[in-house]
Formats: C-alpha cells, structure tokens, sequence
C-alpha cells in the first residue's frame, strides 16, 4: 500500500444537471476502496468514469500518473463487474471467461489452464461447458468476478455487485470477495448503499452525497466519528441532538452539560450530538442522565430497539434487555460515547 | 351450445371465403383439362409444361437472383442502420424510426412509380440493376423492423463489458451484438427474401426489356387468358412463399421458448 493507483482531481459531470461535482480522490494500490451513498449520489457515475463508459466534463483523472481522461474503456488496465453481471448468453461459461484473453490472442493451452485457474478462485471448478443460463444469481456472479479477473487488471471496479443476491448469500460472498482481493492482490473500487458491506469489506470508504464527497476514512473512523449529519444518519442509526460546545471537552445538550473527549472548537459554537443508539444504557430513572418515557419496542433479532421519549425529543436505543413501553427510564452514556460535529454550512 | 355452434360456423365461413380461391387454383393446377368448367382427373402435365417453358424458367432464375442478392444487401445496410439508429438520442431515433415506416405503408405502386421516375430522370436504363435496387430499397425497412426489437431488449451493458474486457468497438459489434441479434437478422433476411419473390408491383415498374421475374410472368401469361400452367406457376409460388412463412413462425416461436425457458434460478 502507499502509492497511488488512481487519482481523481476535481472530477465534475453534468448531464441535464451537475450528478458529481467537484470530486478529489485517490485509490492506493492494493486497497479494497468502497464508494458508499443512497441512490442517485454519484457513485456508480464516479465509477463508470473510472471504468471509462463515461467522461468527465470538468476534472483530470490519473491512472498509474497519467492522465486518462480521453483514453477509452478498453485500453484501460481496468476491469469491471456489472451490476447485473452482464455475461454473454450466447457463450458458454469458458468462452465468457476467456473473452479477454481471446481478444489478445492467447493460445488455447494457456487460456484452458487460466480459466480453470479462475474457475477454481471463485469455486466454480468443473463448469466450463454450462450454459449462463443454469446458473444461479451468484453463480453468475462469480462467472463475472472470474471473467473480469482473468485479465490481470491493476483495478477491478465491482458496481453493486451483490445487490440482486438474498441476505445470507450476501454474506457469504462479502467474506468471499475480501478473500479473493487478497489472494490476487488488486485493488479494488466497490460500490454499494449498504454500509454494513461497506464496513465490512473496505479498507476506506468514502461517501457521497448530493454528487459530493462527505467524508473518506477507515470504517472505523467513519462509524465513529462521522464528520456531519449525513454521514451519521447514513452509517448506522444515530441519534443526532442540537447542542453547544461550551469548551474544549465539555459540551451541553437536552438542558444539561456533559464531558466529552472532542475539542478544538470555537467557544460555544453551536454543534450536533450524535449519540449511537448501541452506545446509551438503560438505567432505573434515578440514574440515567436523561430521563424519559418509552414510546415503543421492536424485537430485532439480536437486540431491542426502543424509542424513548425525553421531552423535547425521541432517542433511539438499543439494548438486549427489553423495556415494556410506559415505562420510565433513565438513559446513560459515557463521555467516548458523545461525538461531535460541527453544523454543516 | 347454440351459440357455441354459431362461433363455429363463422369461423368456418371466414375460412371458406379466405381460402376457397387459394384451393381452386390449387386444384385446377392438377386438372387434366383446359376448360375450368370440369374435372379431367389428376395429372402433373402442366407442371412439366412449366420446366419445360423457357420464359418462365428465365424469370424463376431472375426471381430467385434477385431475391437472394436484395434480400442478403438489405439485411446488411438493415442491420447496420438498426444499430446506428438504436444508438442515436432519444429525438432523432423517433424521427428515424417514423421515417422507416414510412415505405412500409406506402402503396407499393407510389414506390414504384416514383422509383421508375428516378431511374428515368437519372438516365438509368430500366432492367436487371434498377429491379434489384428497387427490391433492397423495399426490403431495408422491413430488416430495421426486424432487427430493432432485438437491439432493444439486448442488456446495454453487454457491449460495455466486451470493451471493459478489451475489445476494440468493432469486436464487441462482432462478437458481442451481432451474435446476440442474429435472430432478428435472421427473420429480417427471410421477410425480406419472402416479399421480394413475390413482389410484382414495384418489379413491374422498375425493370426492363427482357428481365421479368415470376410475377411478371403469370401477370403476362393471364392477359393473354388463363392457362392452366399458370395455375401450376402459382401453386409453386405459394408453396414456396408458405414454406418461408412457416420457417419464419417456427424460428420465432423457437427463440421466444428459449428466452422463457432460461433464466430459472
């Protein structure tokens, strides 16, 4: 890791109106790279601008240092996965796989011995003469990793490529295709709306809104310390409160002022809360820092989502123990548990 | 139950009206006798007459040449036409499309009057050339209408992944496209072939001494009165149109099965 694969420098599109503006990012070798946003932020825009399906209008887009703003799809070093796999029905399973190789010429014996090669990293041995067709949803899937793979490519840009699966095949090939970025060691430009994928998966992850860039970071560092209300609401269910910051590590929120570990704000700036529903404990009313009544209670599998009402607001908890609505309760945090945010402006 | 029978007989009717002439001739064709009047028996005379009359063994070789070489230069600009349509905007596709369908529903007789106009006006001698430009002229828009619905229903990120896998354009339109829409361009060519054998009007207009195709011919041939090799002559011609019908049929029901028979996961 370190150097830079891919870079994109002030990269904007318009089509009837402005889908990216002003995009700056780069993609460092070997990373498993996920661009995350609801639909219509650009993302998979952004990605077909790398893949070269589409150009920007404004903006330098660099490959291995070079610009490749005008250098069409097939003499990037890139590969993709479709969203809907795309593969050739009128070819069988080898002659997918091998369409690249094809194309350049190899000589049969080193094409058998790829695709077999290919077929064995995404588990499919033994399919070559099947029809697309028998396949299922993620068999096909992996037919389109494989036959993008097989080329060797620096970056495999993979578009939702999960999103026709169910749940627990979902699962699985996410583990799955972590694995195989490693086995082959490419980088790897993914991109989804679901951020438990994305934390799951990614090395960075970067999300979008709006046609713009809201925050790059580790998976980590985005579900902790989401950089404005977007993100917050976006990654993970949030509770997201009005407050000031009175000074560096004290803060005051819902009428009542906490410690906290942020600083570096102006005095009594005016910020938002954001207080992870996992994060909040229900305590008996006399302890909790805040009190409130609960409003409603949803089994979800793992854990409860309650809703509690402190007044002037609903907080959103989570916690294994269930309590019944009407109850009243008391709510407690620790100060690591408080993030804040500056308001966007 | 009545009104079931109703139905039956209505149907039967509209069958008798539509085929009754068709079996006449037929018939006729295989009628020992000049006069059409009475039967004479069965006999296959005036179809040896037909092999053995040289008017009309010219004009079958004529039908058939052009009918293979029309049909096989209309599937070619057709397709590629569709292609280039299907890729235009939204605009000037629907433009395109409308003015496609224009020589399809125009009277075969405007198209080949105003056809022979042009060869005249351009000092073009009427014969083999201008009947076999006519007949592409008349074909390419039926090739479009055949080929276009493939084109659509075709997954446009086909041709991406064949460039995103390093095929040039012109591969992905090889290997990729054609292939996939082949049997549009398959049913385009039959279409096409089919209306060019039997096509009299816009021939009728369009070529020159001594080149006539069938139509022609059996159009010639009753003026003069009705011959029973003329019988024979159009059975043949219908024989012939009825087969590329039915290959046309199957082909299409063929590929439609296929399409609901894959994709079950």
């Amino acid at each position: 890791m370190g150097n830079k694969i891919i870079e994109l420098k002030n990269i904007s599109k318009d089509y009837d109106v402005r889908v990216l503006n002003k995009i700056n990012l780069y993609v460092n070798e070997n990373e498993f790279l996920t661009l995350l946003g609801p639909s219509g932020c650009g993302k998979t825009t952004t990605l077909r601008i790398l893949g070269g399906f589409e150009f920007p209008t404004e903006g330098d887009l660099f490959f291995e240092g070079k610009n490749i703003n005008n250098v069409p799809p097939h003499k990037r070093q890139i590969n993709t996965v479709f969203q809907k796999y795309a593969l050739f029905p009128h070819l069988n399973i080898y002659e997918n796989i091998a369409f690249g190789l094809r194309i350049k010429k190899t000589s049969d014996a080193i094409i058998k011995e790829e695709v077999k090669k290919m077929l064995k990293l995404v588990n499919l041995e033994g399919f070559e003469s099947r029809n697309i067709d028998s396949l299922s949803g993620g068999q096909q899937q992996r037919i389109a990793i494989a036959r993008a793979l097989i080329n060797k490519p620096k970056v495999l840009l993979l578009d939702e490529p999960l999103g026709a699966l169910d749940l627990k095949l979902r699962k699985e090939m996410q583990l799955e295709l972590k694995h195989m970025q490693r086995e082959v060691g490419i980088t790897f430009v993914y991109v989804t709306h679901d951020q438990e994928e994305a934390l799951t998966m990614s090395d960075t992850v970067v999300v979008m809104n709006h046609g713009e860039i809201q925050q790059i970071g580790t998976p980590v560092d985005i579900y902790n310390e989401p950089e404005n209300a977007f993100v917050a609401d976006f990654i993970g269910e949030s509770n997201i409160i009005d407050g000031v910051m009175n000074e560096d590590y004290l803060v005051t929120f819902l009428g009542r002022t906490f410690k906290c570990v942020d600083y570096g704000f102006n005095k009594n700036e005016s910020i938002h809360v954001v207080l992870r529903p996992e994060d909040i404990v229900m305590v008996p009313e006399k302890e909790g820092y805040l009190k409130g009544t609960v409003t409603s209670t949803i089994f979800k599998g793992v854990h409860y989502e309650m809703i509690v009402n402190v007044g002037a607001l609903d907080i959103l908890v989570q916690s294994t123990y269930q309590s019944p609505v009407g109850d009243r309760v008391g709510l407690k945090f620790t100060p690591e548990d408080i993030h804040i945010m500056s308001k966007e402006a | 139950m009545v009104k079931r029978n109703l139905h039956k007989i209505y149907m039967g009717l509209i069958f008798v009206f539509l085929y009754a002439p068709i079996l006449v001739l037929v018939t006729y064709s295989f009628n020992d006798s000049t006069s059409r009047g009475n039967w004479g028996g069965f006999t296959l005379k005036w179809y040896i007459d037909l092999f053995n009359d040289r008017d009309i063994k010219t004009a079958l070789y004529y039908t058939v040449i052009v009918a293979v070489l029309a049909a096989t230069i209309a599937t070619f600009i057709g397709t590629i036409s569709a292609i280039g349509l299907y890729n235009f905007n939204k605009t000037p596709k629907s433009i395109m499309v409308n003015i496609n369908y224009l020589p399809v529903v125009n009277p075969d007789i405007v198209t080949g009057l105003s056809l022979m106009i042009l060869y005249l006006s351009t000092n073009m001698r009427l014969g083999f050339l201008s009947m076999l430009l006519s007949h592409i002229t008349f074909d390419i828009p039926f090739v479009i209408l055949a080929v276009m619905p493939k084109l659509k229903s075709l997954n446009k990120h086909l041709t991406e992944a064949a460039l995103d896998l390093g095929a040039t354009p012109l591969y992905a339109l090889r290997k990729v496209v054609i292939p996939e829409i082949m049997p549009g361009i398959i049913t385009g060519f039959l279409i096409a072939f089919t209306l060019s054998i039997d096509d009299f009007v816009i021939s009728f207009f369009t070529t020159g001494s001594g080149v006539t195709n069938l139509s022609i011919v059996i159009y010639s041939m009753a003026r003069r009165g009705v011959k029973p090799t003329i019988n024979a002559l159009s059975t043949l011609m219908l024989t012939a149109v009825l087969i590329l019908l039915f290959i046309i049929n199957k082909r299409s029901a063929l590929v439609d099965g296929q399409k609901n028979n894959g994709g079950n996961y």
